[in-house]
C-alpha cells in the first residue's frame, strides 16, 4: 500500500480513536488468555510491512503460512483422531473398534501411568494406577490383544509415549510382524518427545543424553525400515497445559524441534533423511484468534529455519505437519456441559489454523475418564465443523485479516526473541539444566491463576455466573478388578515364556547400551521373547541412570 | 516436654522432628529443652555446603549422602531456603533432590526457612544441629541458602566448609567477593563438564597461590553432580580436612571459639530479655517514641535515662543478672 | 525484647503416584508461600511411604496431596494410615486434583481427608481454608 494512503488511514484512525475514547469500555482488561493486550481495532497500518509472497505465499508452498497441502481440506478433511485408552488391553480394544465403527479415521493410544513411567503392572509403584488414565501395557502380549482384529496395515496409530517410546514402538512393530504386515506398510506416530517432558510434562525416566540417543536411534531405524512412521511428535500441548502462554508454547516447541534436528545431524544423519518424519503437536486453547495465529506462525518459522539454518532442501522437511488437541486445562469441573462449547470453539481454531489431525476433548475429562457418550459428542463436534460449518470449504480463510496477520507477526517475533535467549543459555539442554523453561512456565501459570482469581480473565461458571449446582453426569468408572486381572495375567506370562531367552536379550541390550550401537534391534529382540516393559526399562536404568527434577517455583 | 528429650535420645524420629519445631518456633520451653539436649552433643562432625543458587548444592548433598551411607555413617541434613521478606512464607524445595534417602532410617532431613536471618542460615539452624547431634547422627550436613555474599554464618557453624562454584555462573572467580573465597576449606567446581571449568580451576589456584602459606591449602575438586563424577574425591577431601582439623588441634580451637560465642550470646540474650521485661513493666515506651519523633528528645539520652529509671545497673549488680 | 512465638504453619505439598502434572501443586505452593505459610515440596512421583516419612521429619501441620492420575482412592487412605502409624493423626489432610464428588465424599466420610479441592479453585479459597484451621 502506498505511503499516502497509509498516512490518510493513520490520520483517520487518530480521529476515530479520539471519538471512541469518549465511549465507556468494559472494566476487565482486553487481553488474550496468555495475558497479551489486544487493541480495539486493527487496520492496514498494522500490516504495512507484510509482503504477500514472502510472508504468506500459497498453500503447499514456502513458507507454508497458509497451509502445508496444496488443497488442504478440499482434498481430504483432517484426521479425526480421538485419544483413548483405559483399563486393560481388552477394554481398550473394544473402545477402538467402537470408534472405528463411528467413523473415526485413526487410532490414538493413551497409556496408563505405570506404562508411561516404565513400570510393570505388578510393580509396587503401580499400585492403584493400573489402567486408570490409559491402557496398561506390560508386554507384547498386551499389544497383541490391544489390536486384535484391527489390521495394522489399514489404520494408523498414534501412541502417546515418551520415556519408554522405543519399547512400546518395538512392541507395536513386533505385533505388526506377527499380523504378517511388513514394516514398510506400518504407519503411525510415537510422541517420543523427551525434551518437553523435562520442560513441562515431567514423565521422564532417563537423563537427557541417553534419552536423546534413544530418539536418534529411532530416527535412524525408522528411516531404514519403517519409512511411513512419524518418529516424533514434538509437543507444545503439555507445555501449554503446564501453564505456558501461547508464545511460550510456540517458541519452546519449535526450539525443541530444532534441538532434535541438531541431534540428528550430530548423530551423522542427513537432515532430509529424518526431518520429513518429524511432526508436531499443539494445544488449541480458548483464545480463538491467538491460537489461529500461533499455528500460522509456527509453520512459517519452521520452514524458514529449516531452509535457512539447517539447509534442508526436501520440501517435506520444510512442511510442519501437526496434530492438535483442544485444551484440557480450559475445561471446568463446574457445569461440565459448557465444556462442549469450549471444545467446539477450540477445535474450530485448530481447523482455521490448518491442523492435520485433531482430538477434541470430552466434556467430562476434567472429572474422570471420558464416558462413551461424551466421547461421541466430542467426535460429532469435529464432524459438524467439517461438514456443516463451511470452515473446510476454503483455505486459510482468515488470511489478510489485519488483526490475524499482525498477531501472526507478533507471535513470530516473540518466538525469535525466545530463541535468542535460549541460544544465550547454550541451547535447549543447558537451558533445561538451568531451569529456564520450567521457571518461565511456572511464572506464567501463576500469573494466569492470579488473573482468574482477580477476574481479569473470566471463566464462565467458575468466577462468573457460577452456580453451586451439583454435577450430574455419568462418569466412567474403572473397576479395581482390572488391576488384579492385569497383574494375574502378567504373572502367568512370566511363568510361561522362555525366561532364558529373556535374560539373554536383556544382557545383550545392556551391553549395547553401554556401547554405542543402535539400540532398536536389541529392544526388538527383547520384546519378541516377551520381556516386559518394566524389565527393559530397569535394564536400561542400570546403564543410563535416572533423571531428577529441578526445584523451581 | 522433657519426655521429648528422652525420646530423642532413644532415637525417636518424631521426637527429633518435634524438638526442632519447638526450638525453631521459640517455644517458651525452648531453653529448658536445649539444656536437656546439650550434654549429649559434641559428637557429630558438621559439614557446611554453600554456593550460589543453581550451583547444584542439593544434588551434591544427595551424592555425599550416598557416599557416607556406604561408609556406614548416619547423617542429619539441614537444608535452608529463603523466607520471603514480603509474606513471611517460604517454599522449601531442597528435599526434591534427596528423596531417595527419605526412607533411610539413618538419614534425617529437615528443611528450614531463614525466617528473617540474613547470614545464609536460618535463625534456629544451630539449635537444630544440636538436636540432630544429640539424636546420634555421625555427620550433619548443612546446606545454606546460597544467596552469594552473605554466607558468613556457615563458617562459624561448620567444622568443614565446602564452597560450590560453577564454571557457567558467568562470574569469573575474580568477581566473587573475597568473603566467600575466604571461608572455603574445600572448593568444588560443579558442572565441570561445562566450558570454562579449567579456567575457573586455574583462577582459584592462582588466588590460593597469592595467599601466604597456611597449614591447610583448600583443594579444588571438579564434580559433575548429576553423574556422580568427582563425588568420591570430594568425600576424600572432606575426610582429609577433618583429619587435619583433628590432628592439628584446630577442631578443638574452633569449637572453643564457637562455645565462647554461644556463651556470650546467651549472656547477652538474658540481659536483653531482662531489660525488656522491665521496660515493658515500667516505661511507656511508645510515648517516648512519640517524643523522639517530634524531636522533643533524642534517642541517645533517652536510652540512658530509660536504663537509669529501671535501675538497671544497680539491680544488675545487686541480683547478679 | 518481648518474646513472641515465631510459630509458622508448615505444609507439605506432595505429589504421590506416577502422574507428572505438577502445575496445580506448584501454583498452590506459591500461593501458600505468598499467604505466609512455610511449604515443603517433595517433588514428583512419591510413594506413600516417602510422603508419610517426609511429613514426619518435617513435622508439618498440614499434608496437601495433589493427585491427577485417578489413584486417589488407593493413595490417600494409605498415606493417612501411615501418618497415623507415625503418631500424626492430628495433621490436616487436604487433597487436590481430579476427584469425582462421590470419591471426595467417601474420603471425607472415612476420615481420610479433611477437605478436597477440585481444579479451578481460587487460591484464596485454599489459603483461606487452611488459615481458618490455625
Amino acid at each position: 500500500m502506498d505511503k499516502d494512503k497509509l498516512d490518510r488511514i493513520a490520520e483517520k484512525k487518530k480521529r476515530w480513536q479520539e471519538e471512541a475514547a469518549t465511549a465507556r469500555e468494559r472494566s476487565e482488561p482486553f487481553m488474550t488468555v496468555s495475558g497479551r493486550p489486544v487493541g480495539a481495532l486493527y487496520t492496514p497500518l498494522d500490516n504495512a510491512d507484510l509482503d504477500y509472497e514472502k510472508d504468506l505465499g500459497f498453500p503447499g508452498s514456502y513458507p507454508y503460512t497458509r497451509g502445508v497441502q496444496d488443497n488442504m481440506y478440499r482434498g481430504r478433511v483432517w484426521t479425526m483422531r480421538q485419544f483413548s485408552g483405559f483399563g486393560d488391553a481388552y477394554d481398550s480394544n473394544n473402545r477402538y473398534r467402537y470408534l472405528l465403527e463411528q467413523g473415526q479415521t485413526g487410532l490414538s493410544v493413551a497409556f496408563d501411568m505405570p506404562t508411561i513411567m516404565g513400570y510393570d503392572s505388578d510393580s509396587e509403584r503401580s499400585l492403584g494406577e493400573v489402567g486408570r488414565c490409559g491402557v496398561a501395557i506390560d508386554s507384547l502380549e498386551d499389544m497383541e490383544i490391544l489390536f486384535d482384529q484391527i489390521p495394522l496395515d489399514r489404520v494408523t496409530t498414534s501412541m502417546t509415549i515418551n520415556g519408554p517410546a522405543a519399547i512400546l514402538w518395538c512392541m507395536y512393530l513386533a505385533n505388526a510382524e506377527k499380523q504378517g504386515v511388513s514394516l514398510d506398510k506400518v504407519g503411525g506416530t510415537i510422541q517420543n518427545d523427551i525434551l518437553k517432558e523435562y520442560i513441562a510434562q515431567k514423565s521422564w525416566i532417563f537423563p537427557p543424553e541417553p534419552s536423546m540417543r534413544l530418539i536418534t536411534d529411532i530416527f535412524s531405524f525408522a528411516a531404514d525400515h519403517v519409512p511411513r512412521w512419524n518418529t516424533i511428535s514434538i509437543s507444545g500441548y503439555h507445555i501449554r497445559e503446564a501453564g505456558s502462554t501461547a508464545a511460550q508454547e510456540l517458541a519452546f516447541t519449535l526450539a525443541d524441534g530444532f534441538a532434535y534436528v541438531e541431534a540428528g545431524i550430530q548423530a551423522g544423519l542427513n537432515v532430509d533423511r529424518f526431518a520429513p518424519r518429524l511432526s508436531f503437536f499443539f494445544n488449541a486453547h480458548i483464545d480463538f484468534f491467538e491460537e489461529i495465529c500461533k499455528y500460522r506462525a509456527a509453520r512459517r518459522i519452521w520452514a524458514r529455519r529449516m531452509k535457512e539454518k539447517y539447509g534442508a532442501t526436501d520440501e517435506r522437511s520444510l512442511k510442519m505437519r501437526f496434530h492438535t488437541q483442544t485444551a484440557g486445562c480450559s475445561l471446568t469441573a463446574q457445569e461440565p456441559e459448557n465444556n462442549i462449547v469450549r471444545t467446539a470453539l477450540e477445535a474450530l481454531s485448530a481447523v482455521l489454523g490448518g491442523t492435520q489431525s485433531l482430538h477434541t476433548n470430552s466434556m467430562d475429562e476434567v472429572l474422570a475418564l471420558p464416558s462413551e457418550k461424551a466421547v461421541k459428542i466430542a467426535l460429532r463436534t469435529q464432524q459438524v465443523i467439517a461438514y456443516e460449518s463451511g470452515a473446510a470449504n476454503t483455505i486459510d480463510p482468515l488470511a489478510g485479516s489485519y488483526f490475524v496477520e499482525a498477531l501472526t507477526d507478533q507471535l513470530e517475533a516473540e518466538a525469535e526473541a525466545y530463541f535468542r535467549r535460549i541460544d544465550e543459555l547454550g541451547g535447549v539442554l543447558p537451558a533445561i539444566d538451568q531451569g529456564f523453561f520450567q521457571q518461565e512456565i511456572a511464572d506464567a501459570a501463576y500469573d494466569y491463576q492470579r488473573a482468574v482469581d482477580r477476574e481479569d480473565l473470566v471463566v464462565v461458571g467458575v468466577n462468573r455466573y457460577n452456580t453451586s449446582e451439583k454435577v450430574q453426569i455419568d462418569l466412567l468408572k474403572i473397576d479395581p478388578a482390572v488391576e488384579e486381572k492385569q497383574v494375574r495375567r502378567l504373572k502367568k506370562l512370566k511363568e510361561s515364556r522362555d525366561n532364558d531367552a529373556v535374560a539373554r536379550s536383556l544382557a545383550a541390550l545392556k551391553k549395547s547400551a553401554a556401547g554405542s550401537d543402535n539400540l532398536i534391534p536389541k529392544i526388538m529382540d527383547a520384546v519378541r521373547v516377551y520381556a516386559t516393559e518394566g524389565e527393559i526399562v530397569a535394564a536400561l536404568k542400570e546403564i543410563f541412570g535416572e533423571y531428577r527434577e529441578k526445584p523451581l517455583f | 516436654m522433657q519426655d521429648l528429650v528422652a525420646e530423642l535420645l532413644k532415637g525417636n524420629r518424631r521426637a527429633a522432628a518435634r524438638l526442632i519445631s519447638l526450638v525453631e518456633n521459640d517455644d517458651p520451653q525452648k531453653r529448658e529443652l536445649l539444656k536437656g539436649v546439650y550434654p549429649h552433643t559434641g559428637n557429630a562432625y558438621l559439614i557446611g555446603i554453600t554456593g550460589a543458587p543453581g550451583s547444584g548444592k542439593s544434588s551434591l548433598v544427595d551424592w555425599l549422602l550416598k557416599q557416607m551411607r556406604k561408609d556406614g555413617l548416619t547423617v542429619g541434613v539441614i537444608a535452608v531456603d529463603p523466607t520471603s521478606p514480603f509474606s513471611g512464607g517460604a517454599i522449601l524445595g531442597d528435599r526434591i533432590r534427596m528423596q531417595d534417602h527419605a526412607l533411610d532410617n539413618d538419614v534425617f532431613i529437615r528443611s528450614m526457612g531463614t525466617r528473617g536471618s540474613l547470614g545464609g542460615l536460618s535463625r534456629a539452624t544451630r539449635e537444630a544441629i544440636q538436636v540432630l547431634d544429640a539424636f546420634g547422627k555421625d555427620i550433619i550436613l548443612i546446606e545454606t541458602v546460597g544467596v552469594g555474599q552473605s554466607e558468613v554464618d556457615i563458617v562459624k557453624t561448620a567444622d568443614s566448609t565446602v564452597v560450590v562454584l560453577t564454571p557457567a555462573g558467568g562470574d569469573s572467580v575474580q568477581t566473587i567477593k573475597a568473603g566467600i573465597m575466604e571461608i572455603a576449606d574445600i572448593f568444588v567446581i560443579n558442572k565441570s563438564d561445562l566450558p570454562g571449568a579449567d579456567r575457573t580451576e586455574t583462577e582459584i589456584n592462582m588466588m590460593l597461590d597469592m595467599k601466604k602459606s597456611k597449614a591447610w591449602r583448600p583443594p579444588v575438586v571438579p564434580t559433575v553432580s548429576v553423574n556422580n563424577e568427582g563425588i568420591a574425591e570430594l568425600w576424600n577431601s572432606i575426610q582429609e580436612h577433618r583429619s587435619h582439623m583433628e590432628e592439628s588441634g584446630r577442631l578443638l580451637e574452633i569449637r572453643r571459639e564457637r562455645v565462647k560465642r554461644e556463651l556470650t550470646e546467651q549472656v547477652e540474650y538474658l540481659v536483653k530479655n531482662r531489660i525488656w521485661e522491665r521496660v515493658k513493666e515500667e516505661i511507656e515506651f511508645d510515648s517516648l517514641v512519640e517524643k523522639i519523633v517530634h524531636r522533643e528528645q533524642d534517642p541517645y539520652s533517652t536510652a540512658g535515662d530509660l536504663l537509669a529509671k529501671i535501675n538497671f545497673y544497680e539491680r544488675e549488680t545487686g541480683e547478679g543478672g | 525484647m518481648i518474646q513472641i512465638s515465631s510459630k509458622k504453619v508448615r505444609i507439605l505439598v506432595a505429589k504421590p503416584g506416577l502422574d507428572g502434572h505438577d502445575r496445580g501443586a506448584r501454583v498452590v505452593a506459591r500461593g501458600l508461600r505468598d499467604a505466609g505459610f512455610e511449604v515443603i515440596y517433595t517433588g514428583l512421583h512419591q510413594t506413600p511411604e516417602q510422603v508419610a516419612e517426609t511429613a514426619l521429619q518435617e513435622d508439618v501441620d498440614v499434608v496437601g496431596l495433589s493427585i491427577l492420575s485417578g489413584a486417589h482412592m488407593t493413595l490417600v487412605p494409605r498415606i493417612k494410615k501411615m501418618l497415623a502409624d507415625n503418631g500424626m493423626n492430628d495433621v490436616l489432610m487436604v487433597v487436590g486434583g481430579i476427584i469425582p464428588e462421590e470419591d471426595a465424599e467417601e474420603l471425607i466420610k472415612c476420615g481420610n481427608a479433611d477437605k478436597v479441592f477440585n481444579p479451578g479453585e481460587p487460591l484464596e479459597t485454599i489459603t483461606g481454608y487452611i488459615k481458618s484451621k490455625f
